[in-house]
């Protein structure tokens, strides 16, 4: 089962990176306390194996060309993300990682976090999932 | 510098990396988190038990950090709990009109320099770190 497997390989990694605590999250998101960069080397960890990863995709398998339109629904999605991603230290991998540890802060983030992808499927000028993740 | 952990941030990095990459060699899916979620708030027939496996997994590697390592996990937030609410209706909203998280975007989407993938991770990031700053000091203040 790869998606099984996957996603416990998402897990651990959410997991050892300290993506799961957002007091970690925030650490690195706010310039204005001690600065913390352990999520910069998460970052360029990963990036560098996705670079990789890209390069092995079978050509029948591969998504094709990413789509360059750039609107204000990107834009706007983007910022509001962004937002809630620095008021909280939650991103939506993580954050739905630790339900687990029963955190009422996890519970009550993730429960309005799918309120909100609910709210999104009925938003004005709907566009089908292009599929980007 | 404070609470640095660069070997945990590198190995959870390249797991995370790992995750995303089997989804994408073995099936072609870019396998983006908020996506994958989405997938499941609103179903699309034959398109969810792969979502739900993942899930599955994600979850019970979670639960077994938290049997075995319990600190992994943060007991309370920074922020108020309404405030958390905010956050989340905010993160669940944003995420599926711009398409994308931190993984779909900012990993899969930003490693292969897809334009639209890099305007909205410096556009998401720009803002976590204006909010999580100037929520920082009305927090100490």
């Amino acid at each position: 089962m790869i998606p099984l497997a996957s996603g416990a390989l998402f897990g651990a990694g959410a997991c050892l990176s300290g993506m799961v605590r957002p007091s970690k999250v925030l650490g690195f998101l706010d310039f204005g306390g001690a600065w913390d960069a352990s999520l910069l080397v998460v970052m360029a960890c990963a990036l560098a194996i996705h670079v990789l990863a890209w390069r092995l995709v079978p050509a029948q398998r591969h998504p094709g060309p990413p789509s360059t339109v750039v609107d204000a629904r990107l834009l706007g999605g983007a910022a509001l993300f962004g937002i809630g991603w620095g008021l909280a230290g939650y991103c939506p991998g993580p954050a739905l990682v630790s339900i687990v540890s029963g955190a009422r802060g996890s519970l009550v983030f993730v429960a309005a976090m799918i309120a909100g992808m609910w709210l999104a499927g009925h938003a004005p000028s709907g566009k089908p999932d292009t599929g980007e993740g | 510098m404070h609470d640095f952990t660069p070997v945990h941030a590198a190995v959870g990095g390249a797991l995370i990396a790992l995750s995303l990459a089997v989804m994408l060699i073995a099936t072609g899916r870019i396998a983006g988190l908020s996506g994958i979620v989405g997938g499941i708030v609103r179903p699309r027939a034959g398109d969810w038990i792969w979502r739900a496996w993942f899930l599955a997994g994600a979850l019970a590697v979670g639960a077994v950090f938290e049997l075995a390592a319990p600190l992994t996990y943060d007991a309370d937030a920074r922020v108020p709990l309404p405030v958390v609410a905010i956050a989340g209706l905010l993160v669940g909203l944003g995420t599926r009109l711009g398409n994308g998280c931190t993984s779909g975007h900012g990993l899969c989407g930003m490693s292969r320099l897809s334009k639209r993938s890099i305007v909205a991770t410096m556009t998401f990031f720009a803002l976590a770190v204006a909010t999580a700053t100037i929520t920082g000091a009305l927090c100490a203040g």
